[in-house]
């Protein structure tokens, strides 16, 4: 229980120093648009084409952009020893990453929506009737994206070429979840019954358990300083 | 101590070499071709026991991570780092083969079946690996951090492992008798697959061996810098 109160505690910490200075979401929003545009390129957007590639568009242009979230995520915590002063403080390493997941999801979410709106608009794909699905797929796949970039910020925070280094770790771990998330997507904006694809649920959850509790398990051995 | 490590990377070494030779004559000038596949199966050798190789590298690498987290002892970071090393370059050969065959028998070098894709997966995880310690010059925080990483990439592996079961693809079955309780595999051709196994893994220790007394070194050296520098 203290280690949710104190994981929410960071998170709003977090969201609320994006909000005044929406360094992360102005950047993250905008590049993710930008990727949209980039794929309008490659096909006709207003063929029967974007609901089958909706998905890996989407989910291709989060994962881009979300590496510009979670840089953020501990480098913020960089100038003035803000991040020496967290590890002092009575707040377990546990709850600082869970804090920086909760933070990134609420992010991601936001750059989802905005680029699902725009996709709607550049590609003429009707995704409103089919929210509730495209919500459940959201969440679950957003939240292992958030707590592998908290980590994996984390990891980094201290690294020379520390913008290059975590796509290049980070990537390769996300795939098995962008490919589950691309795959219910594309089946939602399809319109073809979940039913058929609950392997890729079962990916989802078994990544997000997973890399939530390796998370949980691990976060004071990467946090050490 | 040395002396020892050094008698034990020889003899390894020659007894590899012995089996390699033993196997190398067997799969290519006594056993028959297969019926399907004719002489080209004989890669099955070589892409299934690299596979296996690199698959108990990454094991064992996350096993003295784990050692290494709970002790602190700096030779299972070294020993796990030159796993890895290893077990990347014995996975990079499952995938070449892997290729070589798929364009034999699908005519494309290459398909984006979810076992291969699993595999490339994990080759560049543990390429990041690499990567990553490169990157970190402080010894404590690179044992540290690579020994996390790789308890998260082996939790990928096991994506990898698993996926031929939970996924349609391309790529066939198992056919090993101990996952199949038999009948998919010629015994005598089996056989020599578990042969050419143990061959591959004498070549990887022998490797992991001198790769490792090269991590150790660059250890001592780094300390001794570090203690001039003092």
């Amino acid at each position: 229980m203290t280690l949710l109160v104190q994981a929410f505690a960071v998170a709003r910490k977090d969201l609320a120093i994006e909000l005044r200075t929406r360094e992360s979401l102005t950047a993250a929003g905008s590049f993710a648009i930008v990727i949209l545009l980039l794929f309008s390129f490659t096909f006709d957007p207003f063929s029967d084409e974007s609901n089958e590639f909706g998905g890996g568009l989407l989910w291709l242009s989060f994962a881009f952009a979300g590496a510009l979230v979670f840089n953020r995520g501990f480098a913020r915590e960089l100038p003035n020893e803000c991040l020496d002063t967290l590890l002092a403080s009575p707040l377990s390493g546990a709850a600082l990453v869970m804090g920086k997941a909760i933070a990134n999801f609420a992010m991601l979410l936001v750059v989802e929506l905005v680029s699902l709106i725009v996709f709607g608009i550049f590609y003429d794909v009707h995704w409103l009737s089919e929210s509730a699905w495209l919500s459940v797929v959201f969440a679950l796949a957003t939240w292992g994206v958030a707590i592998l970039g908290a980590v994996f910020g984390a990891f980094t925070v201290n690294l020379r070429l520390r913008e290059l280094m975590l796509p290049v770790i980070i990537y390769p771990l996300m795939i098995p979840l962008l490919i589950a998330a691309i795959e219910l997507t594309n089946a939602v904006l399809s319109r073809q019954p979940l039913s058929g694809q609950m392997q890729w649920i079962r990916v989802l959850i078994a990544s997000d358990i997973g890399f939530t509790t390796l998370a949980w398990v691990l976060a004071d051995t990467i946090l050490v300083n | 101590m040395n002396i020892m490590r050094e008698k034990l990377i020889i003899a390894l070494a020659g007894a590899a070499a012995i089996l390699l030779a033993y196997n190398l004559y067997n799969i290519f000038l006594v056993l028959p071709d297969e019926i399907a596949q004719g002489y080209m199966y004989r890669i099955i050798y070589f892409h299934v026991p690299a596979a296996w190789v690199g698959m108990i590298g990454f094991f064992a690498a996350m096993t003295l991570s784990v050692l290494y987290l709970a002790g602190g002892n700096f030779r299972y970071d070294s020993l796990a780092a030159s796993i890895v090393e290893v077990s990347v370059v014995f996975s990079t050969v499952n995938l070449v083969t892997g290729s070589i065959w798929g364009r034999v028998q699908w005519g494309i070098w290459w398909t984006w079946d979810y076992r291969l894709t699993s595999q490339l997966v994990c080759v560049l995880t543990f390429a990041g690996y690499l990567m990553m310690r490169r990157a970190i010059d402080e010894p404590t925080q690179r044992a540290r951090l690579s020994a996390a990483l790789t308890i998260f990439g082996c939790f990928n592996v096991v994506i990898v492992w698993k996926s031929i079961e939970w996924f349609r693809n391309n790529h066939p079955g198992p056919v090993i008798s101990f996952r199949t309780g038999g009948g998919k595999m010629d015994p005598a051709m089996e056989h020599m697959l578990f042969l050419n196994f143990l061959a591959l893994t004498v070549v990887a220790t022998a490797l992991t061996l001198v790769r490792a007394r090269q991590e150790a070194t660059a250890r001592e050296i780094d300390s001794l810098r570090r203690a001039a520098h003092v």
